[in-house]
């Protein structure tokens, strides 16, 4: 009996998901020492209220975009990192179809459905651009990218004139706020309709498949019959997408399209949950789950700061030691060595016990 | 052969680029450029290169509208307008590019206070004079800027923090029973830096709990972010303290979300938000009671910035510091006026104003 159960935990212990759960469970952990009513939530006009779910609200837009930065490193090996200025492009077209041109409106001046559609079509058209010159003209994905990562916030200026478009309409402001009697805030439901329609695709069509394969190998994908140019195509126009619904959130959480800060920084946080989500950065398996869990590491770190009260300036270090920590803790050199270090340890204990036997 | 060519196309696209870099320059500087040029003249213009931040904020389009308006060929100038995007390193190529076009005069609206020290002794090199606009640049020697036009960050926040006091006092509050949230702007910022120290004197002076501060970043996401952080770790909050509008709108919705609310009775559990910048959205809340007070931090700096390079076209001396004059906004007239003392440690009163629709329709931004 006792040696299948060890068995199983060193099953568990195996499984690709086992540390990135371990790294979240112990940021979210670490706030019993300062913050002990951080798990503590309660419910206000039906919605759950708290810390916990602060870091379930707030990590929607990442998590999104953790969704499609994952698919485009499985496909491609690089990062799309213009992301967070796609996010600001969806935004700026978003806000500025609904005001119909001006600086700030109260009523909506054109339907909301439009304007949505009209945003993620340009954010596809973002992620397309991208992935023509990914995969039709081989360019290295951060290279090719950072044409967007560029131009994208003055793209959204231009189309904002240079102003913070506001639109103080509660049918806009609603999407990105708490209704009553909805449990959770509206953002975080865009991001589970995302991670199951996303999921559902890479399950039921052979996508999923074709984006390892392509990852692993392009070339004997290419000869064993799959257009492996088309595939990395299709994940980056998949990344726009979804970089285009997280601008969307973004932008009706201040119902607002801040050009220069909506999805700032983002792009980086996003490569970095897919990293800590256990996923190779240089292509080929991947695990969406493990992207998720990372996108919540993140953000609940960034909670637990705040609940900390460290002081606004010093942020970034932590946030920086730690992620050094998680990082370091997944690498698979330092995994060797640790083993290593355990082998010798038993090793030596194996040889006591002989050496006491004799 | 083919490096030749390559960089002969290399060439070409740097002129290529340079002429598209000059051209939006020109569509950006002259917005009322087409029907200006007749008017103009034989008379020689005076170029004004002028690097702004951003677009980050109400203020800042304030800022930049009041500029143009100001430089307007009609006038007499041509305006060189840069938009950085919050980006320093922008900025000094902007700088760059302006001494290489050999502009008359250049204006800087810093993102931050270090970091000039080389590029603006480019331009004292070149003899161009620099005005800094808005935040000031920390530089080892003061001689590389000309003049500083701006706001007084320090007065502002000394005025909030006097405003709190003769409002708690005419209310009844004791100073114990006045919990702070306060959210700052970007760390480092000129109106940070001085926002933060006049409510820092405040609570050494009067006694008040300070329970957070963390930083907002200028942004209302940030803002809300933070409050929304700030709301769960503390109970009793009843004064939020924010360096900007942006960040007020933020920590409000995060108020309102926590099914809290915002107002003048804090006795009762409302919150009462102080604000700075008085954009039009901002007074608008502040006629609804949502933030109760507003300091204005003036974004007109055209005719100030305008008065300064007609005196140095005269050839005269300047000075080094210029403040514009600023107001102060109230919900409602508990407190007539507070005396506070600016940063070249001059003492003075400054009426506080009851924001009524009239005032705020009258209003330039």
């Amino acid at each position: 009996m006792a040696d299948k159960k060890k068995f199983d935990f060193r099953r568990i212990k195996q499984h690709h998901l086992f540390l990135p759960i371990i790294c979240l469970i112990v940021v979210l952990l670490s706030n019993l020492i300062k913050t002990p009513d951080f798990f503590s939530i309660s419910i206000r006009d039906g919605v759950l209220y708290g810390y916990i779910i602060d870091v379930i609200n707030r990590a929607s837009e990442l998590v999104i975009l953790a969704v499609g930065m994952t698919l485009v490193t499985a496909a491609s090996g690089g990062q799309d990192i213009s992301v967070g200025a796609v996010m600001a492009v969806a935004a700026a077209v978003c806000c500025q179809i609904l005001s119909g041109g001006q600086t700030s409106v109260d009523v909506m001046q054109s339907p909301l459905i439009i304007a949505v559609i009209a945003a993620v079509l340009a954010a596809a058209l973002c992620g397309a651009f991208n992935g023509f010159l990914v995969s039709h003209l081989n360019i290295q994905p951060m290279v090719a990218t950072l044409i967007l990562y560029t131009a994208g916030r003055g793209i959204a200026q231009l189309i904002t004139q240079g102003q913070i478009t506001y639109i103080r309409d509660n049918a806009y402001s609603m999407w990105g706020s708490a209704l009553p009697n909805l449990i959770f805030p509206l953002p975080v439901y865009f991001a589970i309709v995302v991670v199951v329609i996303v999921s559902i695709i890479l399950k039921k069509s052979a996508l999923g498949l074709y984006i390892e394969s392509v990852g692993i190998n392009a070339n004997a994908s290419r000869l064993i019959g799959l257009n492996a140019r088309r595939i990395k195509f299709i994940t980056y126009v998949i990344c726009g997408v979804l970089a285009g619904i997280a601008g969307f959130v973004a932008s009706s959480r201040i119902y607002s399209a801040d050009a220069n800060n909506i999805g700032l920084n983002l792009e980086m946080d996003a490569i970095l949950a897919v990293a800590l989500g256990g996923n190779i950065l240089s292509g080929g398996k991947f695990s969406i789950a493990g992207s998720v869990i990372g996108a919540y590491t993140i953000q609940a770190l960034t909670t637990t700061l705040y609940a900390m009260s460290v002081s606004s300036d010093q942020l970034p270090v932590y946030k920086a030691i730690v992620v050094v920590i998680i990082v370091t803790m997944q690498s698979p050199v330092f995994q060797k060595y640790v083993n290593k270090i355990k082998l010798n340890r038993a090793m030596a204990k194996e040889k006591q016990r002989r050496g006491n036997a004799v | 052969m083919k490096k030749r060519f390559l960089s002969m196309l290399m060439a070409s696209a740097m002129c290529l680029s340079l002429a598209a870099c000059g051209g939006g320059a020109n569509n950006d500087g002259g917005g009322s450029a087409a029907s200006g040029s007749g008017t103009g003249g034989g008379d020689e213009l005076i170029t004004v290169g002028f690097s702004q931040v951003g677009a980050e904020s109400d203020w800042r389009t304030a800022n930049t509208e009041s500029m143009k308006s100001t430089f307007s060929e009609e006038n007499g100038y041509k305006l060189i307008f840069d938009d950085a995007q919050q980006k320093q390193e922008n900025q000094i190529t902007a700088i760059r590019n302006f001494i290489q076009q050999d502009v008359d005069y250049i204006m800087l609206a810093p993102v931050t206070e270090t970091g000039w020290d080389t590029v603006l002794q480019e331009a004292y090199d070149a003899g161009i004079p620099v005005i800094i606009v808005d935040r000031m640049v920390d530089v080892s020697d003061e001689e590389l800027y000309t003049s500083w036009i701006g706001t007084d960050a320090l007065l502002e926040g000394r005025k909030a923090a006097e405003w709190l006091n003769a409002y708690a006092t005419a209310k009844g509050w004791d100073a114990s029973e006045i919990n702070i949230a306060h959210i700052q702007g970007t760390m480092g910022s000129t109106a940070q830096i001085g926002r933060t120290q006049g409510l820092e004197e405040g609570i050494e002076k009067y006694g008040w709990n300070l329970l957070s501060q963390q930083c907002g970043e200028f942004t209302q996401a940030k803002g809300q972010e933070v409050m929304e952080s700030m709301l769960k770790q503390y109970d009793n909050i009843n004064v939020v303290y924010c360096e900007n509008d942006n960040e007020a709108f933020g920590a409000i919705d995060a108020i309102e979300a926590a099914g809290k609310k915002v107002g003048t009775d804090i006795k009762n559990g409302e919150i009462l938000v102080i604000s700075f910048d008085t954009t039009n959205a901002g007074l608008t809340d502040v006629l609804e009671g949502k933030i109760v007070c507003n300091v204005e931090c003036n974004p007109l700096h055209g005719p100030r910035a305008e008065e300064l390079i007609k005196a140095m076209e005269a050839g005269e001396e300047v000075e080094k510091l210029t403040y514009v004059d600023e107001e102060i906004f109230a919900y409602d007239d508990t407190v007539k006026s507070v005396t506070a003392t600016n940063s070249l440690d001059k003492e003075g009163e400054y009426a506080v104003t009851k924001l009524t629709q009239e005032i705020l329709d009258g209003r330039a931004y």
